[in-house]
């Protein structure tokens, strides 16, 4: 039963993760490989501010929202003037740099031995220990984020969203600062996935820089694709596929070395008979390709 | 208030595409630019709405000057423009695209996108005048339909319907007819001589030389990035040197 209940969390964190990515590589069509890397900054900061500071959990997921829009701000200075690929690559680096940071400022982090002892959320005096306490926390951090999204990407801010997707110069051409745009949605994208970081840490109590890897991020790309981009289901989609996937191979009983790179392959292939024949994925209304 | 530029120069890896070129357009009217391929009719254009910037030269609305200023400054600031390659939001409504470029949303920032204070009045709003503006190019039966589905005709009045709902006093349209069949090609002229009764400015650039005839109230000549004539249609195009040079 627990075991059900973990698995329902990742997915909600997941999906929360997919549709914070969705609102800019989905609805913009800015793809960013730099999601894990705010998912760590919330998780990082919230959890700093917990172990030492003694910080209360919604106080700590306001701080990791904090410093994610803070730092995406410094992070869309240079790379939104970028287009496509350009600004794949820039996000691909500050990934790389954010978990460099993570890895090595030992004196901050403690590098790869993590932070341990992170503790449990406390809110409002409701103490949140079970799993069905953590599974309805994750369901209202989720049905928060698809509330946010779902109210942008549905007004004129959203139909701007769409209009930079598709043809950017059209919407300058109209008066659409779009620069102001991209800006916002990636700070709204980072918010959302570190508040997704903040509860993680508050539930796994324990974190160490692999959960924020450059993997982590295309996994939640993958999430977003293969769900469909820019739809309202099909974050939540994808995130169930990708996460219960893993899990259902494990009940195959392969050895765990066979089941790991088993899983990589699943996901390859996923993804290219995805493009193949779905290039919307399951529920998007909109491809990737232009 | 009047478009004029000065001496505005601007080069593509060492070929001129603008050269010197000073030009006070009136207040309103027809103004057709014509020219061969190259001529620099497009970077005249794109200088102006802020998408390529001049190495020389200014130029002003009014009083205020516009060198330098980002595209969509100069849209806020009532200069609207087409593109030759059409570009429309293909995969969205056609309404939606109409009323996309309306001007001055307060929906299209953050806070009141999500708290929606005051978006759905103005919303309805926009949506009327979107709608009031696809019939006034004869679309409203299509609105519904995404943009992209529109044949390349309907697109061009697409167009010129987003154009008219930024509420632009200035349009500069980027052959506004060219690839169309002849009725729908009478049917935008048709628009354009309203819209020049409305009050507006129309600067359009136009390789169909009947058409330049039918509704141009001034006709300016360029060719190698200078303006080489420019005055009344049945004048100008009489010109045996400009005969000679485009209109044969």
């Amino acid at each position: 039963m627990e075991y059900c209940l973990h698995i329902l969390i990742l997915i909600n964190v997941f999906a929360l993760l997919a549709i914070s990515l969705d609102i800019l590589s989905g609805h913009a069509g800015l793809l960013s490989l730099s999601q894990a890397a705010f998912y760590g900054l919330g998780a990082y900061t919230s959890a700093l501010l917990a172990v030492e500071a003694g910080v209360p959990f919604l106080m700590g997921v306001l701080a990791g929202v904090g410093v994610a829009v803070l730092i995406s701000f410094v992070v869309s200075l240079p790379s939104l003037r970028l287009y496509d690929d350009y600004f794949v690559l820039a996000t691909f680096g500050f990934q790389m740099i954010v978990f460099s940071v993570f890895n090595n400022w030992m004196e901050l982090t403690r590098g790869p031995l993590g932070i341990p002892g992170i503790p449990q959320p406390v809110i409002f005096g409701w103490h949140i220990t079970s799993h069905l306490d953590f599974l309805i926390l994750s369901i209202l951090f989720a049905c928060f984020a698809y509330f946010v999204v779902y109210r942008l990407t549905s007004s004129p801010f959203g139909r701007v969203l769409h209009a930079i997707r598709e043809d950017e110069v059209f919407a300058k051409a109209h008066g659409k600062n779009t620069h102001y745009s991209k800006v916002t949605a990636f700070a709204v994208s980072a918010a959302l996935a570190a508040s997704a970081g903040s509860f993680y840490s508050s539930y796994i109590t324990y974190i160490d820089p692999t959960s924020f890897t450059v993997m982590e991020s295309i996994l939640i790309i993958s999430m977003v694709i293969i769900g469909g981009a820019g739809s309202l289901w099909g974050p939540l989609i994808g995130a169930f596929v990708l996460v219960t996937l893993p899990e259902a191979l494990r009940f195959i009983g392969l050895p765990s070395s066979v089941a790991a790179n088993l899983r990589q392959i699943i996901y390859g292939s996923l993804l290219v008979i995805m493009m193949m024949f779905r290039p919307r994925g399951l529920m998007g209304k909109f491809g990737f390709n232009k | 208030m009047i478009l004029r530029c000065e001496n505005l120069s601007k080069s593509f890896d060492g070929t001129r595409a603008l050269a010197e070129v000073s030009v006070t357009f009136p207040e309103n009217g027809i103004i057709a630019v014509i020219g061969p391929n190259g001529a620099g009719k497009t970077t005249l254009i794109n200088v102006l709405t802020g998408f390529l910037r001049a190495e020389s030269g200014r130029f002003f609305l009014g009083e205020r000057e516009l060198t330098g200023v980002a595209p969509h400054r100069v849209a806020r600031l009532g200069i609207a423009r087409t593109f030759q390659d059409l570009r429309l939001i293909s995969q969205v409504s056609v309404l939606e695209n109409a009323m996309l470029a309306r001007p001055n949303q307060r929906g299209e920032q953050l806070l009141p996108a999500l708290l929606r204070f005051g978006v759905g009045k103005e919303e309805a709003s926009n949506r009327e005048a979107a709608s009031n503006l696809l019939d006034f190019v004869g679309l409203r039966g299509k609105a519904s339909e995404p943009a992209g589905e529109l044949s390349y005709g309907q697109q061009k009045l697409l167009t010129l319907a987003c154009c008219l709902a930024t509420e632009a006093k200035i349009l500069l349209l980027d052959e506004p007819v060219a690839g169309v069949h002849p009725e729908m090609a009478s049917k935008i002229l048709d628009l354009l001589s309203r819209l020049r009764d409305q009050g507006k400015l129309i600067v359009f650039i136009e390789h169909d030389i009947a058409a330049v005839r039918q509704i141009a109230d001034l006709v300016i000549v360029m060719d190698d990035g200078r303006i080489i004539a420019e005055g009344k249609p049945a004048e100008v195009l009489e010109r045996p040197e400009i005969i000679e040079a485009y209109v044969a």
